[in-house]
C-alpha cells in the first residue's frame, strides 16, 4: 500500500490533510484493514474542542471497538454525516473517507506526526510482529 | 535476570494453510486461529456470515476437543457426568448436553455422540480441553470404562449452511440425506475410509462437522478438496469472527460468556437439555435446590433501539439508569442487520418488550428485550 504523501500520519493510524489553518482527518488503510468490516463511526459535534493525542470518537467493526485519536489540537468545523449511515465506505476507501474537518490551534503539533514514508515503515514493523 | 516462558500458542494442522490463504490470525483460548479471510477469497466477517446463512462456509474447528468413553459402563459414566439423558441416544445419534459441577454450574457444554453400543464421544470446547478431560477422567473412575483424550487426533472441519449437505455429498459415499440433524455417520471421504461425519454445528444452520486424521498433509488436502468441491455452491472459508456472530444470532451459548462455573442451568435457560428425571447426575441436587429457591436472573435477548453496539461485559440498565445486569455477548448481527446482545437480567426485566438501556462509553443507550433465538433457520422445503 502506498500512503498518500499529501498528508501526515499518527502512530494510532489516523491521517490529517492540512490546508492552511484547517485539517481533514480520517483513519488509514492499515487501520481499516486491521479492524475489518466497519459498522459504526461516532464523531464529535461541530464546535467540539480536540486535544492532540486524546480520543475524539470511536470506530467499530463487527469484532472490535477502536478509539479515534486527534492528530493535533483544534476545533471541529464539519463532520462527515455520510459515515453514520454508510460506515463501510471507510473500508472501501479509507484515505478518501474523512471523518472530521477542524481548524488547527497549534500547527507546530504537525511536526510530531509521521510522513507517508515513515508511516509505511511504522506499519510494516507493526504488522511484522 | 529472569526469563519468563512465553505461553506456547497452539496451532491446528491447518495453520499453515490459513496463513497461506492470508487469513487474519488471532489468539483464541491459547490457539492461533483465523478470525477472518481476505475479501479476495470472499471473506470478511459479514461476507463469511452471509455465506453460511445463504450458501455454505467452512471452518477449521480443530481446536475443539474430543473425549472418548468406551467400555461396558460407558453409558453409566456418561449419565453420571452429563445433564442430558444419554440413554435416549440411538446408535449414531447425538445430543447437546453439559458437564456440571456439584453446585449445578458449568464445567463445559458438550455434544455427546453415541458411536457404538458402548462407545461415546464428547466434543468439548477449546478453552476447556484439559480441564474437561481431567474432570471426566476423575469423575468416571468408578465405572468400567476407558476414557481417552482424542483431542489431538482429529482435524475437525465444519461445513455449514444450506448447501453444506450438497457440498459434502460430492466427497463421500455415505448417504447424507439419510443423516438427520444431530446424527452422525461414518463413510469414505476424500479417499479416507471410516470418517466420522456429524450433522451438527455451531452456526444455527444446517451442516456437518467432519473428523479427519490430524496430520498436516491429510488435513490440507481435505480442506482444499472441500473448498474445490464447494466452488459451485459459492463456498467461503470462514473464521472465528463469523462463527461467533452466527452462533450469537442463534443464541447458542459460549463458554465463559453465557455459561460458566458461576452460572447455573436454570439461569442459562438450558432446562430442556437437563433431565431432572434421571436418577442421578453431578449437579442434580443443587439444581433441585436452586429451582425450589427460585431463579433470580435469566439470560435474555436484547436488541438496540438507539444507535450503538452492545459488547461483551457492558452494563444493562433499567429505564431510569439503574444497573440491573450485564451483556454476555453483544455484536452487530450481519444477517439480521441489527445490533443484538445476550444479557443476564433479573426475572422481572425478562419480559419481551421491556425497555432497557445498555451503557456504552458512559451513556445509557436504548434497547429492548426481544424473543430468542434472534435467528431460526427456515424449515427445509425440499
Amino acid at each position: 500500500m502506498a500512503y498518500p504523501t499529501d498528508r501526515k500520519y499518527t502512530r494510532e493510524h489516523e491521517w490529517i490533510q492540512v490546508n492552511g489553518n484547517s485539517g481533514t482527518v480520517g483513519i488509514t488503510h492499515y487501520a481499516q484493514e486491521s479492524l475489518g468490516d466497519i459498522v459504526f463511526v461516532e464523531t464529535p459535534k461541530v464546535g467540539a474542542e480536540l486535544t492532540a493525542g486524546k480520543t475524539f470518537g470511536t470506530v467499530e467493526s463487527v469484532k472490535a471497538v477502536s478509539d479515534l485519536f486527534a492528530p493535533v489540537s483544534g476545533t471541529v468545523t464539519e463532520v462527515n454525516a455520510d459515515l453514520a449511515t454508510s460506515p463501510e465506505k471507510v473500508n472501501k476507501d479509507a484515505h478518501g473517507s474523512w471523518m472530521v474537518k477542524m481548524t488547527l490551534k497549534n500547527p507546530k503539533e504537525l511536526d510530531a506526526l509521521l510522513s507517508a514514508a515513515d508511516y509505511e515503515k511504522f506499519v510494516a514493523e507493526e504488522a511484522g510482529h | 535476570m529472569s526469563s519468563v516462558d512465553a505461553p506456547t500458542i497452539r496451532k491446528t494442522a491447518l495453520n499453515a494453510v490459513h496463513r497461506q490463504m492470508g487469513a487474519k490470525m488471532v489468539e483464541f483460548n491459547g490457539w492461533d486461529m483465523p478470525v477472518e479471510y481476505p475479501a479476495s477469497l470472499g471473506g470478511g466477517i459479514i461476507a463469511e456470515h452471509m455465506a453460511v446463512r445463504t450458501a455454505v462456509g467452512i471452518f477449521d474447528v480443530s481446536h475443539m476437543g474430543d473425549i472418548r468413553l468406551a467400555g461396558p459402563q460407558a453409558l453409566a459414566a456418561v449419565q453420571h457426568i452429563s445433564m442430558n439423558d444419554a440413554s435416549r441416544l440411538a446408535m449414531g445419534q447425538a445430543q447437546y448436553s453439559a458437564l456440571l459441577y456439584p453446585q449445578g454450574t458449568f464445567v463445559d457444554d458438550v455434544i455427546v455422540h453415541r458411536l457404538a453400543d458402548d462407545e461415546y464421544l464428547l466434543v468439548i470446547n477449546a478453552g476447556t480441553r484439559e480441564k474437561d478431560f481431567d474432570w471426566v477422567r476423575d469423575n468416571t473412575r468408578k465405572f468400567d470404562c476407558a476414557v481417552e483424550n482424542l483431542s489431538d487426533d482429529f482435524t475437525q472441519i465444519a461445513i455449514q449452511g444450506p448447501k453444506g449437505v450438497n457440498l459434502l455429498q460430492k466427497l463421500t459415499d455415505a448417504d447424507l440425506s439419510a443423516v438427520k440433524f444431530y446424527w452422525i455417520t461414518r463413510g469414505k471421504l476424500c479417499g479416507l475410509s471410516n470418517i466420522l461425519m456429524g450433522r451438527t454445528g455451531y452456526t444455527a444452520e444446517d451442516g456437518f462437522e467432519i473428523y479427519i486424521p490430524a496430520d498436516e498433509d491429510t488435513s490440507a488436502r481435505v480442506w482444499n478438496e472441500v473448498l474445490a468441491a464447494g466452488k459451485e455452491f459459492g463456498v467461503v472459508p470462514c473464521g472465528l469472527g463469523a462463527r461467533n456472530t452466527l452462533r450469537l444470532e442463534g443464541k447458542l451459548p459460549l463458554y465463559g460468556h453465557e455459561i460458566s462455573d458461576t452460572i447455573n442451568v436454570w439461569e442459562a435457560g438450558l432446562d430442556r437439555f437437563c433431565k431432572m428425571e434421571k436418577p442421578e447426575f453431578i449437579g442434580k441436587e443443587s439444581l433441585e435446590k436452586a429451582k425450589a429457591a427460585g431463579v433470580k436472573r435469566t439470560l435474555v435477548g436484547v436488541e438496540m433501539t438507539e444507535r450503538g453496539i452492545a459488547r461483551d461485559g457492558y452494563k444493562v440498565l433499567d429505564s431510569s439508569g439503574r444497573e440491573i445486569g450485564y451483556v454476555t455477548s453483544g455484536s452487530p448481527a450481519p444477517f439480521l442487520k441489527k445490533n443484538i446482545a445476550l444479557a443476564y437480567v433479573p426475572l422481572e426485566f425478562a419480559v419481551v418488550g421491556t425497555p432497557v438501556k445498555v451503557e456504552i462509553r458512559g451513556q445509557g443507550v436504548g434497547a429492548v428485550i426481544v424473543p430468542t433465538p434472534f435467528y431460526k433457520r427456515p424449515k427445509k422445503t425440499s
